[in-house]
């Protein structure tokens, strides 16, 4: 695969990369001071950088070529290798989930506080993720402001402690329903829209949402937010900052859990069938008898339901929320999780919100380069591996006629 | 009606930014049927780097004329190379993949070059020197409209008029029709349609980037993030006069521009952007289509 | 005389400036397997997507008869998935399977319209929801079985050689429990062979009683299995009859061979 075709084309590439950065990359000036920086270690770096990836993308170009004359008819069975085998075979799969579990219970023992601190964040992603899973892998409804329901979500808590001084455990079903009402709300009028239409409307939704509460004062305290959300007490015990964050981790722990349970339960039914369909052929899916509307609102309004728990969660958790933390950046970041675990399979949605969150953390001199990954990871996930890390299996029934059904799921 | 006027001429020289940013998107979607996420980006790269030359410039002692036209030509040069280059990594692999995926490579790619100019450069908001010195005949009214808005006026006007004339009139302009009207009979009948694309997005980016240069040098300043917004309501604009319609990206963007100018005068300043955005929602809702565009019917 | 089961009268759809369809008149009675012939762009699709819901017609009636409830049933302005709900299932010109769901999933989705659990249902899987399942995988497998398909049902729909795709179709909308079959060129790339077995397909599941309104090209196939053929040019009906007395009228030849020149 490597000729001396391929290495002299990238070398034009890198070149025709170095002319490309150069303004931004190599000159930096201070207008004030008149002075002008020149890096030009930076050229060094982006011409050995630019050769070696494209020569990189380029074979995995050609890869991908190649792949999708070859074998239309393998590549069903070609996307079943080893680890979906872990992860359908019953018995595998929930020694999987109970290690996992076991893990994820003794942590906060090993690790110290600030560690699970972090997984709690990164818990808390898992939640949006499998919320806009729902949504966007399952019904194939492209939803760019997902972060409007996680705000208003969050918002209620805050606002219901600081108007009213309710607690976490009434804000809770509250923030949630809520949520899923203004998914409602904004689903009948928008969910009519062809895809990428969708995906704009969605996305001026959540500016508008995030707008309203920065300028909004008298109502949502404007840009500097609501402070001294209380963190949820279990049965009025006073606890230290330390254990409050652990007791956190665990209410995670547990949301987590009823979130792949509920996932999983609709994914496997009558409602996530049609789901997919719909994401499939929305004609073919009408004409079978499928009401339209109805699937996809509540596609819309559970995700939605899901993402304003994890916002009252959110609230209770970092004690304090603003309108900075609602941008369109976030919604993009769950969208990457998606993308990256696998539109439509709740197992490579939790990997990749431990991938995506956890990553940037263990490796702070990377951190600086998280969103620069982020955009880096949707477009190489769309060109060479759409169906996400983990592509979703599709089930096998096996019906016995004396026994009741039995069923093995991804 | 001073005020009145002022506010015109302001919504019209919004309009005119928009337009020359909303002319990239529609012509990009017309011909491949994407929305170009990452064009905003492209704006604000060829802000930065009509920044960055115009700086280069003036600290070596040209004159403002040649600092103008060199830091436009950069700007647009640059523009043209970048949106070229990310059609040809993000979009044209997905060509035949479905609607979906060109649209999340496009947020991807938009993501990336925002963060690629925040940290190559920085994330502070940078003092954009005005480019456009203040002519003396525009004295008497400089208090309504400012020497920069007309310059914005006057380029944008010649620009939508080479713009027009190349579609209508050129070869490539007809191969650009040709092609967003029907692809593969497109290819059939000889077009290049890779290169046809390239041009489209050539073309695009340029106009974005002498935007993005004027609308620094009007407000003085620039800053890693302005493609986003820039971006969207340019999209709104595009959208209100009908995606895929040339005059429709003009008149929606001059629509917006006034609307915004108006609102934001009259009304109140905050909810600036709001406006916008409630805009494109409504739109979106109600007329899809846009005021010129025609509703396409699906055949089944 | 017999009731029809589907009844359109005056069925017009203009597309702008174009007329598509110019007061058609159809009806299917109960039972019967009727054609819907003509030459390519006479409208025969565009009639299809005008009675299941995907156009609104621009005049005209559309009604189906609802046994239970013994009266006639609009199916104006109702949306495609309600059209199914009262009885009228399609394939498509196109093939439009789910490919991405396996042969038995396609066949379930069928079965959509006709059960009932929702959020609730999947949450709590409870009696009544798991019996629901059991018996759309039941019926499903059943379909399958008499289509001939049943060995494939946990492969991709979109591995499926091209003849068992159409085939898939049908089962799929079968699937619904049609009061009208509606199949649009059910043979169209097909080769002899699998056309004659789609011929006894067709014959074995009018034979159940199913009614049956097919389009199609392959004029073998229309002839020996319809009781009843429509045909249609520009639009508009040209021609009513049993196939010997439309393989005779001069309108038909017309529309399909041209005018004879004079010697």
């Amino acid at each position: 695969m490597i000729n001396f075709t391929e290495i002299k084309r990238s070398f034009f590439i890198s070149l025709w990369f170095v002319f490309l950065t150069f303004p931004i990359m190599v000159i930096r000036v201070n207008s004030i001071e008149k002075t002008v920086q020149w890096r030009w270690i930076n050229v060094v770096y982006i011409l050995v950088g630019s050769f070696v990836l494209s020569m990189v993308f380029r074979y995995m170009l050609r890869r991908r070529e190649m792949q999708s004359t070859d074998n239309g008819d393998e590549k069903g069975k070609s996307d079943q290798n080893i680890i979906h085998r872990w992860f359908t075979v019953p018995q595998y799969r929930n020694t999987i989930y109970g290690v996992l579990l076991a893990l994820a219970i003794i942590f906060p023992l090993v690790f110290s506080t600030y560690q699970t601190s972090i997984m709690t964040t990164a818990l808390l992603y898992v939640v949006l993720g499998l919320g806009l899973n729902i949504v966007v892998g399952l019904a194939g409804l492209l939803d760019l402001g997902y972060v409007a329901f996680y705000a208003v979500g969050a918002y209620t808590y805050a606002l219901l402690h600081h108007f009213y001084g309710l607690g976490f455990w009434v804000a809770l079903p509250v923030g949630g329903l809520l949520a899923a009402v203004f998914g409602i709300l904004l689903g009948i009028p928008v969910l009519r829209l062809r895809g990428d239409y969708l995906a704009i409307v969605t996305l001026g939704f959540g500016e508008i949402i995030r707008l309203v509460l920065e300028n909004w004062g008298e109502f949502s305290q404007g840009p500097s937010g609501v402070s001294n959300i209380p963190r949820p007490s279990l049965f009025g015990i006073d606890m230290s900052l330390d254990t409050a964050l652990i007791y956190i981790y665990y209410l995670m722990i547990l949301f987590v859990i009823v979130t792949i349970f509920f996932v999983n339960r609709m994914q496997d039914s009558r409602l996530g069938r049609a789901w997919i369909a719909l994401r499939e052929d929305e004609i073919a899916c009408q004409a079978m008898g499928i009401d339209k509307m109805k699937t996809k609102l509540a596609a819309f309004s559970l995700g939605a339901f899901w993402a304003g728990i994890a916002g009252v969660i959110f609230a209770a958790k970092t004690t304090f929320v603003s309108p900075r933390s609602f941008t369109f950046m976030e919604s993009a970041i769950i969208l990457s999780i998606v993308v990256l675990g696998g539109m439509g399979s709740i197992i490579g949605v939790i990997i990749g919100a431990m991938v995506l969150i956890l990553l940037p953390e263990y490796l702070r001199f990377l951190s600086e380069y998280r969103m620069l990954a982020f955009g880096a990871i949707l477009v190489c996930m769309m060109v060479f591996r759409p169906q996400g890390i983990i592509a979703s299996v599709r089930r096998t029934y096996t019906y016995k006629k004396q026994d009741s059904t039995e069923r093995e799921v991804a | 009606m001073d005020y009145f006027i002022e506010l015109l001429f302001s919504g019209l020289t919004r309009g005119s930014i928009y337009a020359l940013i909303a002319l990239g998107y529609t012509m990009v979607y017309g011909i491949i049927g994407l929305i170009n996420f990452a064009h905003g980006e492209i704006y604000m790269i060829g802000a930065f780097t009509a920044f960055i030359v115009a700086t280069i410039l003036s600290i070596l002692g040209f004159p403002a004329l040649a600092i103008i036209v060199l830091a436009g030509l950069a700007a647009v040069i640059w523009s043209a190379s970048y949106g070229y280059t990310i059609e040809k990594i993000a979009y044209k692999p997905l060509r035949h993949a479905p609607r979906l995926s060109p649209l999340i490579s496009a947020i991807g790619m938009s993501m990336f070059l925002q963060n690629y100019v925040l940290l190559a450069q920085t994330s502070d908001f940078l003092p954009f020197p005005q480019l456009v010195p203040d002519f003396a005949f525009m004295e008497p009214v400089a208090h309504i409209v400012g020497s920069t808005d007309l310059v914005i006026l006057v380029t944008t006007t010649v620009v939508m008029i080479c713009l027009s004339v190349l579609i209508k009139y050129t070869k490539i302009g007809k191969a650009m029709r040709a092609t967003s009207q029907d692809r593969t009979m497109a290819m059939l009948v000889g077009i290049n349609v890779n290169r046809i694309i390239s041009v489209t997005f050539i073309i695009g980016s340029s106009l974005a980037a002498i935007g993005g240069m004027l609308i620094a040098s009007h407000i003085g300043q620039i800053n890693f993030y302005i493609g986003f917004i820039a971006g969207i309501k340019a999209f709104t604009a595009a959208v209100l006069g009908g995606i895929g319609s040339i005059p429709g990206a003009v008149l929606g963007s001059v629509v917006l521009g006034l609307t915004e100018s108006f609102a934001t005068g009259y009304v109140s300043s905050d909810y600036e952007d709001v406006f916008a955005f409630s805009l494109l929602v409504l739109i979106l809702i109600f007329k899809p289509a846009g005021i010129l565009g025609k509703v396409d019917t699906q055949k089944v | 005389m017999e009731k029809p089961i589907l009844h359109v009268s005056g069925l017009t759809m203009d597309f702008g400036g174009i007329r598509a369809l110019n007061n058609l008149d159809l009806d299917v009675k109960e039972g019967e397997i009727v054609a819907l012939i003509g030459p390519n762009g006479a409208g025969k699709t565009t009639f299809f997507n005008c009675v299941t819901g995907i156009y609104k017609p621009t005049k005209g009636e559309i009604n189906i008869y609802n046994k239970h409830k013994d009266k006639d049933i609009s199916l104006l302005g109702m949306k495609p998935n309600q059209v199914t709900e009262q009885g009228l299932a399609r394939t498509f010109q196109n093939i439009r399977l789910f490919s991405q769901m396996t042969v038995l999933e396609n066949v379930m989705i069928g079965r959509h319209c006709r059960t009932r659990s929702f959020i609730i249902g999947a949450l709590l899987r409870d009696k009544r929801t798991m019996r629901e399942e059991e018996e759309i995988i039941e019926k499903s497998h059943e379909i399958l079985t008499k289509i001939g398909l049943r060995k494939y049902e946990n492969e991709f729909a979109k591995n499926l050689p091209y003849g068992a795709q159409r085939r898939l179709e049908i089962a799929r909308a079968l699937a619904t429990e049609p009061v009208l079959l509606l199949l649009d060129e059910p043979a169209a790339g097909m080769n002899p062979q699998e056309t004659i077995e789609l011929v006894n397909l067709i014959q074995e599941i009018a034979s159940e009683g199913q009614s049956i309104l097919l389009i199609e090209h392959d004029m073998k196939l229309v002839m020996s299995l319809s009781e009843r053929i429509f045909v249609m040019d520009y639009g508009k009906k040209i021609a009513q009859g049993t196939p010997e007395e439309i393989r005779n009228n001069p309108a038909v030849i017309k529309a399909y061979l041209g005018e004879e020149v004079d010697a």
